[in-house]
């Protein structure tokens, strides 16, 4: 493959499915929880498996987490909505249709932003998840076999706008909406079961303008492979524009091994799904004052919260980006830094220890625990400053090129002193009194 | 023949234990056993040793009984799903279905004390009005063996008709009760959507299903509704507006103003039905009741906005008789079906549905708008339920446009969400039974049931039975 002589622009909108963690699915009384069923078709009633007389009746938990994701990412919500029928034939899908919304989804019209510019939300729409096919061979014979217990399990589906540049911001924006899914505590969003999957709208344009064509890969598990389908995708697509030719819209797969796209379906013609709304559910109507009690009880988001602690603790913000899991952590954490500076110690520290795994920290974790925990492994014996300062002298003199290069700006050789000092005090040591008296003697 | 009785005049022989639910029990088994090979009303019956033993319990039981239902014998539709027998919905893709839960229809009334006897022949997946479209055997009137039951409840009717079960559940999508109740001289009514719970009936079409009773007379039905109405869970358009007891004010003294909808009286009316259905007018105005003329002018659709939402759900309800479960072929779906699921399919596609499926909801709204506007003119609304006697056997089913148009007066009342009440107006000379439907509000049941009862207290059509059982 050439690289292209003419200049293109990416042009991609992503699709992303994600699955809630609500206690029972999305319109029958069946358990969610589809990955540690003890064996197939355990969770599964008249309604999920679509029999006689089944009629859906939609959880409303799982309604609220829909509408609460779509405030969380600016959208606008549809105060009236209602569920719709898209049907198709596909022997995982027990009723001949699933139950989706199509022109009225409960949020629209949102947006993130990411380092590279802001990408638009189009719309945040609640559906049901399919069964699960599973291709076996049983004594010799190639059968399928279908595990209802995802089969109805609610599924959001998060659709962008055409406004994503590079293959590093779409990687961006999923991880972002992972973690924001995450942190409202409202799916696990676990890519290699399937919690979360992602599809990529790709194009190539001289212009920022929509061309003509599409190219969707389907079925993407990991944020990594996303990337490297887009940039696979950006050269074969370049190659066939500089050729004249227009890629032709189709449906195309990951394959990681050989890290390429494959085709996999072409699509002449938009599929008729037949959509009308669901007769079997009322149409729902919401009220501004159920809208607004929803915002108000969204937790701050993750960026707010580590501007937040970067404010009130000076916790980093390469330590908060990776203690950021969810809404129940946060709240902890609060606290725990709260109750730190309290007692003189840094809350940036215990984070460092926390994230090291230095000290124990889970959900059910007390703040004066993880405080007492933090002095302990701290504890330090103390340290006669002359000895101490002695000592520092002595190293001090026996590196002096060492001492040459720190006073030429070479600063990382403060390492190599300290670990000197530190091999000569037999001693625990408060490592940051001595970096600092260290510091002090090397100015002077 | 005690099943000719009604409910309470049995339930008082059963703690009185002049009888015993054993004997109700084995006088519907002999009925059936003579009369069903002609008239095919039944599709599929239970063990009869175990009805009877069940009866028995029963028995046993009777003097701890709180519901009037209790030890009387009854059958379901064959759409509803039970776990005593098969469930078909009158059709070969479904034989042998032994459905894993029951209807909570079917749950209410077991809970009831009520006893189970089998499930009744009905246009297969309720696609059609006059039993013939089943692939079981053709339902046949008892009034005349040679004409069509109605449909596509007819089975029901027919049993009830002839006295082979006390009363019956039958579905109503577009007159599904109310036309073979018409056409067998018993009672049925269609209740508002929403009042009884669908789960676990088959559905035809789920904007316009509705689970009701289908007995001998009003007092029966109202009986029966009392023990099947309210709110479901497990049916998000099932309802509990306005529940009540429909027997305490049944005898209540009313006096209402009836409107003729004069859409309904026009030339697609046979004359000899039409004679019939004023002489009842004329015995509500008699009996103090004020008749007025109102207009529907948009019922001139009413039969196509019900056509193409019903065809339109159907074709979406069908879709998961793929022949992957279930264990028979989807091509063994009848001519009528496949018509039914192409027109819908047709009526909901990219290009037409604009048109076709979204217009008649626009045009659903209107009818409903103008349904109300008739209901400030008058309580209710009384009018022939077919516009013609019943049909022979064949010819209905070999002309499906004339099939479709007797359902003229009935759709257009699911269209629009309304109850209605079936009872039997009067024979012709032929002494073929011909009915009228009264019409209600939204969650009005009570109302009906009042009139219709009223009625009967005055005339005596509902008591007479066919010539086949005396």
């Amino acid at each position: 493959m050439t690289d292209s002589p003419k200049n293109y622009q990416l042009i991609c909108g992503l699709e992303v499915h994600a699955e809630l963690k609500t206690k029972s699915k999305m319109f029958c009384g069946c358990k969610n929880d589809p990955f540690h069923a003890p064996k197939p078709n355990l969770y599964t009633c008249p309604t999920c498996l679509g029999m006689p007389g089944g009629l859906p009746v939609p959880n409303k938990k799982a309604i609220e987490w829909t509408i609460k994701l779509g405030l969380a990412l600016n959208c606008k919500i549809n105060l009236f909505s209602k569920f719709d029928r898209k049907h198709y034939f596909y022997p995982d899908l027990p009723k001949g249709y699933q139950i989706s919304q199509y022109d009225i989804p409960f949020c629209y019209d949102g947006y993130m932003d990411t380092s590279e510019g802001r990408v638009g939300i189009t719309r945040i729409h609640l559906e049901e998840d399919t069964g699960k096919l599973l291709h076996k061979t049983i004594k010799n014979e190639k059968v399928s076999l279908v595990d209802f217990n995802r089969g109805g399990v609610p599924l959001v589906e998060v659709v962008t706008e055409p406004d994503i540049k590079t293959a590093a911001q779409a990687a961006e924006y999923g991880r972002k909406l992972r973690k924001i899914i995450r942190y409202l505590d409202i799916g696990n969003c676990d890519m290699q079961k399937g919690g979360m999957r992602l599809e990529a709208n790709i194009s190539l344009n001289e212009t920022s303008d929509l061309p003509e064509y599409k190219v969707e890969v389907k079925n993407i598990n990991s944020f990594k492979y996303m990337e490297q389908a887009i940039n696979y995708e950006m050269k074969r697509q370049a190659v066939l524009l500089n050729d004249d030719k227009i890629p032709t819209q189709e449906t195309r797969g990951w394959d990681a091994n050989k890290q390429v796209t494959f085709s996999q379906r072409t699509k002449e013609s938009a599929e008729d799904y037949r959509y009308f709304p669901d007769p079997d559910i009322p149409p729902l109507q919401f009220t501004k004052e159920q809208i607004e009690s929803w915002k108000k009880d969204l937790p701050s988001l993750p960026e707010q919260v580590i501007s937040d602690w970067k404010e009130e603790f000076n916790i980093e913000e390469r330590y908060s980006q990776l203690l950021i899991d969810n809404v129940q952590a946060k709240a902890l954490l609060g606290s725990i830094f709260a109750a730190a500076q309290k007692e003189n110690v840094k809350p940036n520290d215990i984070a460092k220890e926390i994230i090291n795994k230095n000290i124990k920290f889970n959900k059910d974790s007390k703040s004066q625990e993880v405080i007492a925990d933090y002095q302990q492994l701290h504890q330090t014996d103390d340290l006669d400053s002359s000895v101490l300062t002695k000592t520092i002298g002595q190293i001090l003199t026996a590196n002096q090129d060492a001492v040459t290069k720190y006073q030429a700006g070479k600063t990382q050789v403060i390492g190599f002193l300290l670990g000197q000092v530190a091999q000569k005090l037999p001693q625990k040591l408060d490592m940051s009194l001595v970096r600092s008296e260290l510091l002090k003697a090397l100015e002077n | 023949m005690l099943l000719d009785k009604s409910i309470s005049q049995l339930a008082k022989l059963l703690r009185s234990k002049k009888v015993s639910s054993v004997d109700l029990v084995t006088e519907a088994y002999d009925r059936i056993a003579d009369l069903n090979p002609q008239l095919n009303s039944f599709i599929s019956l239970r063990d009869k040793e175990e009805v009877i033993k069940e009866a028995k319990k029963a028995d046993e039981g009777i003097d701890q009984a709180t519901s009037l239902l209790h030890g009387i014998p009854y059958s379901l539709k064959d759409a509803y799903v039970n776990k005593e027998t098969q469930t078909t919905c009158g059709s070969q893709v479904l034989d042998g279905f032994n459905s894993p839960y029951e209807a909570t229809v079917q749950k209410k009334l077991k809970d009831s004390g009520a006893i189970l006897i089998g499930k009744n022949n009905l246009d297969a997946w309720g696609h059609g009005g006059s039993t013939e479209n089943t692939d079981y055997k053709v339902g046949k009137n008892p009034w005349d063996i040679t004409r069509i039951p109605g449909g596509s409840s007819g089975g029901s009717a027919a049993a009830i008709s002839s006295r082979m079960i006390s009363f019956s559940i039958g579905e109503d999508t577009g007159g599904s009760i109310r036309n073979p109740s018409s056409m067998c001289n018993t009672s049925g009514l269609k209740v508002s959507y929403g009042r009884v719970s669908r789960y676990g009936t088959i559905s035809y079409a789920s904007s316009l299903d509705s689970v009701g009773p289908m007995a001998k007379s009003v007092e029966d039905l109202a009986l029966v509704l009392k023990n099947i109405i309210g709110k479901d869970k497990l049916d998000a358009t099932s309802s509990n507006n306005n529940d009540t007891d429909y027997l305490t004010d049944l005898n209540k003294k009313v006096s209402k103003t009836i409107g003729l909808p004069k859409e309904f009286f026009d030339e697609g009316l046979d004359p000899k039905v039409k004679e019939i259905i004023l002489k009842a007018v004329k015995k509500y105005e008699d009996a103090g009741h004020k008749v007025v003329e109102v207009s529907i002018p948009l019922i001139k659709y009413g039969v196509s906005i019900y056509y193409l939402t019903g065809l339109s759900e159907t074709s979406s309800n069908m879709a998961r008789y793929d022949g992957v479960r279930y264990g028979h072929s989807r091509q063994l779906l009848s001519d009528e079906t496949k018509r039914r699921i192409m027109l819908g399919s047709y009526a909901l596609s990219a290009g037409y549905a604009d048109e076709l499926y979204k217009k008649a909801q626009q045009a659903r709204t209107k009818l409903i708008e103008e349904f109300t506007k008739a209901f400030k003119e008058c309580d209710v609304l009384l009018a022939p339920v077919t516009p013609s006697i019943p049909a022979k056997i064949g010819e209905l089913i070999n002309d499906p446009l004339k099939s479709f148009l007797e359902d003229l007066y009935t759709g257009p009342i699911n269209v629009a969400g309304l109850t209605s009440l079936s009872i039997p107006a009067g024979f012709t000379q032929d002494k073929l039974p011909v009915g009228m439907q009264l019409i209600g509000k939204r969650f009005h049941e009570a109302e009906l049931l009042q009139l219709g009862h009223a009625y009967q207290q005055l005339t005596n059509w509902h008591l007479e039975k066919p010539s086949i059982i005396q």
